[in-house]
């Protein structure tokens, strides 16, 4: 087939009107079959500090039950065998409690750095871990900003241990079990972008029991754990130097460049041989 | 491997091929050497500690932690130990692709000393892995994590110690006697060292970029975007020190191994690789001043991880520099070897404290590796030293190539 500049014109001119009027047709198309990043908003102003989350937690994923209580100064720290965790500050405005567990990030640092996809971020929006796939090399570890993963180091069989914002509930229409053993509303489950229309009503409604940012909405390029505090989040032991773009994006830079030096530098180098090859031996006057 | 050379050999004095390997793994020599009384208990006591680390798990025998899961034996034994293996590329890559045919003579024994790097510092790296089991997935797709650095450094080891032992075969070939496959496996080298250099400046560079994500968890002194040029740079020198050291010892310890010719040049050569060390350690120092004045980093210097920094970089980059400059133009050989262990020193130094001390440097807790973990990492040296000493008692590394070999050449 030859194409003549009438035709050819007539293509371009196509094309540009499709790519005007496509992204309508697009955006509606994606509507369809996309699925929204599901997320939970932990409001501290309403937290009580039963602790029935963890409970829950614990239950649902046959971990052993936490004993001790939230204490003021002691930082009770997630482990292999406690997947979330909640703690109480003695801050600017009174105590504040405040719950970790894994930030599920929009693009998660550990599921970049695994080498197997065993950490892996699904499109519902939880991150989660897959046993078969994993070696152990603990770089999620390395590579978290929250420090999430906890491994299991005195285990012949270790297993990385993290929240999975209940996935295996999620996917069967329930939602995650601390968020529907809090009855105190602390811990609210919803799509991500619901959930920050929410938070953001609540500042607006009383600006003076929030602190106006949400913690999560842009820390690590954005988290599916959303939080609201009445207190600056440093106050209530979240690092709050990070990054608000994804982590992810640090090393891309360098993998980009991964395919050009594959592609440019052996028939650089085959060149330089080719090029030295034939010469006679005048090794000793070059060095 | 033997069944596949067994049509072809016929060259071992008439010996069959598996009666020949059998005679050749007996030792030979003597047994008490000094060398031997230091390593064989602590490999003995290394042994130990591994099975009771796959029995009871990394707690049981390292001091790593939630905050600090990668230690010494990622932190020294691969990330120090492969800075140390990039020697066999650098030369190689002066021998084949630059043909520095002066350099020829060292080919062969830097390629081994690569190789076996990276086969003990890829199978320290087995120690570390809490579920080895699993070590076959990012291989076998499952699943093929391709925006992991990890997946590249992982892919990038085994092809590169592929590319190594095709590079070395020749001398395997020779000692074997397998004429045959000999001339073809030696058609193989240019491609194989095109390869190897390719992935090795990818891998180097790697292994920094493996702390990139990391990026709240370094001292700001260490880290920068530029680690992995950094690391590429800086395992040119590190892996040509290492040459310039073992060179050293094996001219003593196989003295009567290595031709009078050899003995002879090999102070040219060394001559030489200070020169390069010296021009490479420029480059580096250079880059390193830029990444500092850049990242505005001056507040950290007047603190004690500021200190360090300094001592590294002056202690550690610019004198063993200046002495590789000095002694170059004076060609004083033993202080070229006096620069060669300061810069693998500051390699060592450098290392480690991106990966070990300037991580979590600000954590109540530091971590310091345990006495078990460096008798591990004592033992994975220790036997990679016999292997090689092993080779180079048999193979033709350091001594001449057989007649026939040198014939077909």
């Amino acid at each position: 087939m030859s194409i003549d500049r009438r035709h050819f014109l007539k293509i371009i001119g196509l094309a540009g009107a499709s790519l005007a009027i496509g992204k309508s047709f697009g955006a509606e198309s994606e509507k369809k079959g996309e699925v929204e990043f599901k997320a939970m908003l932990y409001d501290s102003s309403q937290c009580v500090g039963c602790q029935a989350c963890e409970k829950a937690c614990a239950a649902a994923h046959q971990l052993p039950e936490p004993k001790d209580e939230p204490k003021v100064g002691i930082i009770r720290k997630t482990s292999e065998t406690q997947r979330s965790a909640i703690n109480i500050f003695n801050t600017s405005k009174g105590e504040v409690f405040n719950k970790t567990q894994c930030m599920h990030c929009n693009e998660p640092a550990c599921a970049a750095a695994c080498l197997t996809q065993a950490m892996y971020k699904t499109k519902e929006g939880p991150v989660i871990w897959r046993g078969d796939k994993c070696m152990g090399c603990r770089y999620c570890m390395v590579s978290c900003p929250f420090d999430v993963p906890k491994f299991e180091y005195h285990s012949s069989n270790p297993i990385i241990q993290k929240c999975d914002l209940c996935y295996d509930r999620i996917i069967k229409g329930q939602i995650p079990s601390c968020a529907e053993a809090c009855t105190a509303g602390a811990v609210i489950f919803g799509t991500r972008r619901g959930l920050i229309a929410e938070a953001r009503k609540r500042i607006a409604k009383s600006p003076k029991d929030f602190y106006e940012d949400i913690y999560g909405e842009n820390e690590a390029g954005g988290t599916s754990n959303l939080y609201l505090s009445s207190v600056p989040f440093n106050e209530v032991g979240f690092k709050t130097n990070l990054q608000n773009t994804s982590y992810p994006a640090l090393s891309k830079g360098f993998l980009y460049t991964v395919p050009s030096v594959f592609v440019l530098l052996p028939p650089l180098l085959l060149g330089i041989h080719e090029a030295t090859k034939n010469k006679p031996s005048n090794s000793e006057e070059n060095e | 491997m033997n069944d596949q050379i067994l049509p072809i050999g016929k060259d071992n004095d008439g010996k069959s091929i598996p009666k020949f390997l059998w005679s050749e793994l007996k030792p030979r020599g003597k047994w008490l050497t000094p060398f031997n009384i230091i390593s064989i208990p602590v490999i003995c006591i290394g042994l130990v500690i591994i099975v009771i680390r796959f029995w009871k798990g990394l707690g049981a025998v390292t001091n790593l932690s939630q905050e600090v899961p990668w230690g010494l034996w990622i932190g020294f034994d691969v990330v120090t130990g492969v800075a140390f293996a990039g020697g066999a590329y650098v030369v190689t890559f002066m021998v084949y692709i630059l043909n520095q045919q002066k350099y020829h003579s060292i080919v062969r024994v830097t390629v081994l000393n690569g190789f076996l790097a990276y086969v003990f510092y890829a199978g320290a790296l087995l120690l570390d892995l809490g579920r080895p089991w699993n070590v076959i997935n990012p291989i076998i797709g499952n699943n093929f994590g391709t925006s992991s650095v990890l997946f590249l450094v992982a892919w990038h080891f085994m092809l590169y110690m592929i590319a190594e032992l095709i590079e070395f075969s020749p001398a395997i070939a020779e000692w074997l006697g397998a004429r045959g496959a000999r001339k073809i496996l030696s058609g193989l080298t240019i491609g194989a060292v095109i390869f190897g250099i390719t992935l090795s400046t990818l891998h180097q560079s790697g292994l920094g970029a493996l702390y990139l994500m990391a990026k709240d968890k370094i001292h700001p002194l260490w880290y920068s975007e530029f680690i992995p040029i950094l690391f590429l740079a800086s395992s040119v020198f590190a892996g040509l020190s290492m040459v310039i050291f073992e060179g050293t010892i094996s001219h003593k310890v196989f003295f009567d191994q290595i031709s009078e010719k050899n003995h002879k040049a090999q102070e040219g050569i060394v001559h030489g690789l200070a020169k390069i060390c010296a021009g490479a350690m420029f480059a580096y120092f250079f880059l390193q001043l830029l990444v500092f004045i850049h990242d505005k980093n001056w507040q950290y210097l007047n603190t004690p991880m500021g200190y360090w920094f300094l001592m590294e970089m002056i202690g550690f980059v610019i004198l063993p520099m200046m002495l590789y400059f000095y002694s170059y133009r004076t060609n004083n050989q033993l202080l070229i070897r006096i620069a060669a262990i300061l810069t693998m020193l500051g390699v060592i130094l450098n290392r480690l404290n991106v990966t070990v001390i300037g991580f979590r440097w600000d954590a109540a807790v530091r971590y310091v590796p345990t006495i078990m973990e460096i008798v591990v990492t004592m033992t994975v040296i220790f036997i990679e030293i016999w292997v090689f000493r092993w080779i180079i008692n048999r193979m033709p590394v350091l001594r001449e190539s057989p007649e026939w070999a040198k014939k077909e050449n």
